[in-house]
């Protein structure tokens, strides 16, 4: 299977301190991949050096085949990578319509127009709605966003990478810090996403990832320790000594 | 039904959005003797407006606007009372430009910073052209201002009178089309990704937005129509003073929008409203001691106003809708 995205020798340092070695990652096309590691593993590291958020000190990242390393976070959302943040990361006073609008409307190049009011782009009020809708946040369109309970943020962080119809969704511990109940109507939204988008989801909770993922890469302390299937992972002693074993004891 | 809070508001422009023109129009024809206060008043919108675009809309604060009213001032003076050029809409449009060139540039750089970096930037470069303006006394006067300014009736039929009539009618028109710009723009899908660079711009570049470009796009208008403000000031005042620079004008103006209610393009309208009869009332009152009646009202406003009158006027209209039900 082709790659949409791969990391060749990926590294970050700061100062002394080295978060990513190394790290060579391949992400198929329409995979459901989760990147799992105990805290501190440079997890969110990696995801920020993916979209750009953050300038490897060496390596490659290629999305596509195309060498992206040296492109902003712009050039790559264009290019079809899409994420969601560990912390809410949202227009807080902004409606939720509004919050998924604006990433519609960069997408569909409307952003720029200076003359032509907004509410005249039903294009992009409709496509934000229909997303909502799919979603079963049509209902909360008109709340500010500040007004939702924390798992519907959360919903409204997919909402808004949704739009953007990314190639490749990198998805933050979507559900982290969500109660149980809401935590539920996350999973089914993760299990229904479109299957041409590859995912790559980091997790903390090993019932979503083992739900969700087909393959799992264990990252410690800014390496790739194994990378292979759920049943893989599970059976393999050394992920259960620093990871499963740390968290289970 | 389910109910869109729309992307974004609805553009019809509402009865009370023409409120504040049907004020300004019946002054004109009830207070004949305030003419050239109110021209001064008109003024101060247009640049409170400009300051509006880019502090309330974009979230740049700045203390630095002064620098394309002033430049927009000088320019009409220089061209008036040094090159000749004494038509009030050349002027116009040769002041609106030079402050988008400088906003363009100066935006360019120092938008890339943010915070009290930005702050103390913005101060910079206006205290960098006040000290220019202040030296190059061949050209601007010097310290002592830019005089010998003369105005060219506009289009050629309508001359400068004593009773600021032309003037008020002028500034208003001027002013007009700076709001209907302002409007148009923070309606517009660039102006919904203005409020996003502003509310959230971490989020903004996750979702593919350059936002420095945009910001340095918005902060160019807005230095246009500030620099458009400026000039208006020349032609009505046929003066212009050095302290157009000063770190006094950008902090009076910044307190006028404050008063009015940032980000809501017509706290740019109520603020200077307010403050210049505040002003002009106190200090004919007190003479020694008007600052502090304004400090007072400052202060009165931060504290149970925040949002500004206007923010103050919605919850005091939320309250009676609640009281009602």
């Amino acid at each position: 299977m082709s790659a949409v995205l791969e990391t060749r020798g990926l590294c970050k340092s700061f100062g002394a301190l080295t978060v990513a070695a190394n790290i060579d990652f391949r992400l198929n096309a329409g995979a459901r991949h989760a990147l799992i590691g105990p805290n501190g593993a440079g997890k969110t590291t990696f995801v920020n050096m993916l979209t750009g958020r953050l300038a490897p000190s060496s390596g490659r990242i290629l999305l596509g085949g195309d060498d992206v390393t040296r492109l902003t976070e712009e050039a790559r959302v264009k290019r079809g990578i899409g994420r969601t943040f560990q912390i809410n990361t949202l227009f807080r006073d902004l409606s939720v319509l509004d919050n998924v609008a604006l990433g519609v409307a960069e997408r569909r190049g409307v952003a720029t127009r200076r003359w032509r009011p907004a509410s005249a782009h039903a294009e992009v009020r409709d496509e934000a709605m229909a997303l909502l809708a799919s979603l079963g946040l049509d209902a909360d369109a008109a709340v500010r966003v500040v007004d939702l309970p924390y798992g519907k943020q959360r919903l409204v962080e997919i909402a808004i990478a949704l739009g953007l119809k990314p190639k490749v969704l990198l998805l933050d511990e979507p559900a982290a810090g969500v109660p149980s109940l809401e935590s539920e109507r996350i999973l089914e939204v993760l299990d229904a996403l479109p299957a041409d988008i590859a995912i790559l989801i980091i997790e903390h909770d090993m019932d979503v990832v083992f739900r969700f993922a087909e393959r799992i890469t264990v990252l410690v302390q800014g390496e790739v320790l194994c990378e292979g299937t759920p049943a893989e992972i599970g059976a393999d002693r050394r992920v259960h000594e620093v990871y499963l074993g740390e968290r289970h004891g | 039904m389910i109910r869109q809070a729309s992307y974004r508001a609805a553009v019809r422009i509402g009865w009370l959005e023409w409120l504040p023109w049907v004020v300004a129009l019946a002054a004109f024809f009830l207070l004949p003797q305030y003419l050239p206060f109110g021209a001064r008043i008109l003024v101060y919108i247009l640049f409170a407006l400009s300051l509006d675009l880019i502090l309330g809309y974009a979230g740049i604060v700045t203390l630095g606007h002064t620098a394309f009213f002033g430049l927009g001032a000088y320019v009409a003076g220089i061209l008036a009372a040094k090159v000749g050029v004494t038509d009030p809409l050349v002027q116009m449009v040769a002041a609106a430009a030079a402050a988008a060139v400088l906003g363009v540039v100066t935006g360019a750089v120092i938008l890339r910073t943010k915070g009290l970096t930005l702050l103390m930037l913005t101060l910079a470069i206006t205290s960098i052209l006040l000290e220019v303006a202040n030296k190059a006394t061949s050209l601007t006067g010097g310290f002592d201002g830019l005089a010998g300014v003369t105005i060219a009736p506009v289009l050629g039929q309508f001359r400068f009178d004593l009773f600021g009539k032309t003037a008020y009618l002028y500034c208003l028109v001027v002013l007009f089309a700076g709001w209907w710009i302002v409007r148009r723009i923070i309606y517009s899908p660039f102006g919904a990704s203005l409020v996003g660079i502003r509310e959230n711009v971490v989020r903004m570049h996750a979702i593919g937005s350059p936002a420095y470009r945009r910001l340095v796009a918005a902060y160019a208008i807005s230095a246009t129509i500030a620099g458009c403000a400026g000039a208006l000031l020349t032609q009505i005042s046929q003066f212009v003073g050095i302290n157009v620079f000063s770190f006094e004008s950008a902090g009076e103006l910044l307190v006028m929008l404050v008063l009015g209610g940032v980000g809501r393009i017509y706290g740019a309208f109520i603020g200077p409203l307010v403050y210049m009869i505040a002003q002009d009332q106190l200090a004919k009152q007190f003479p020694e001691y008007w600052y502090f009646g304004i400090g007072l009202l400052l202060v009165l406003v931060v504290m149970f106003a925040r949002g500004g009158l206007l923010g103050l006027a919605d919850r005091v209209i939320a309250r009676l809708k609640e009281a009602r039900r």
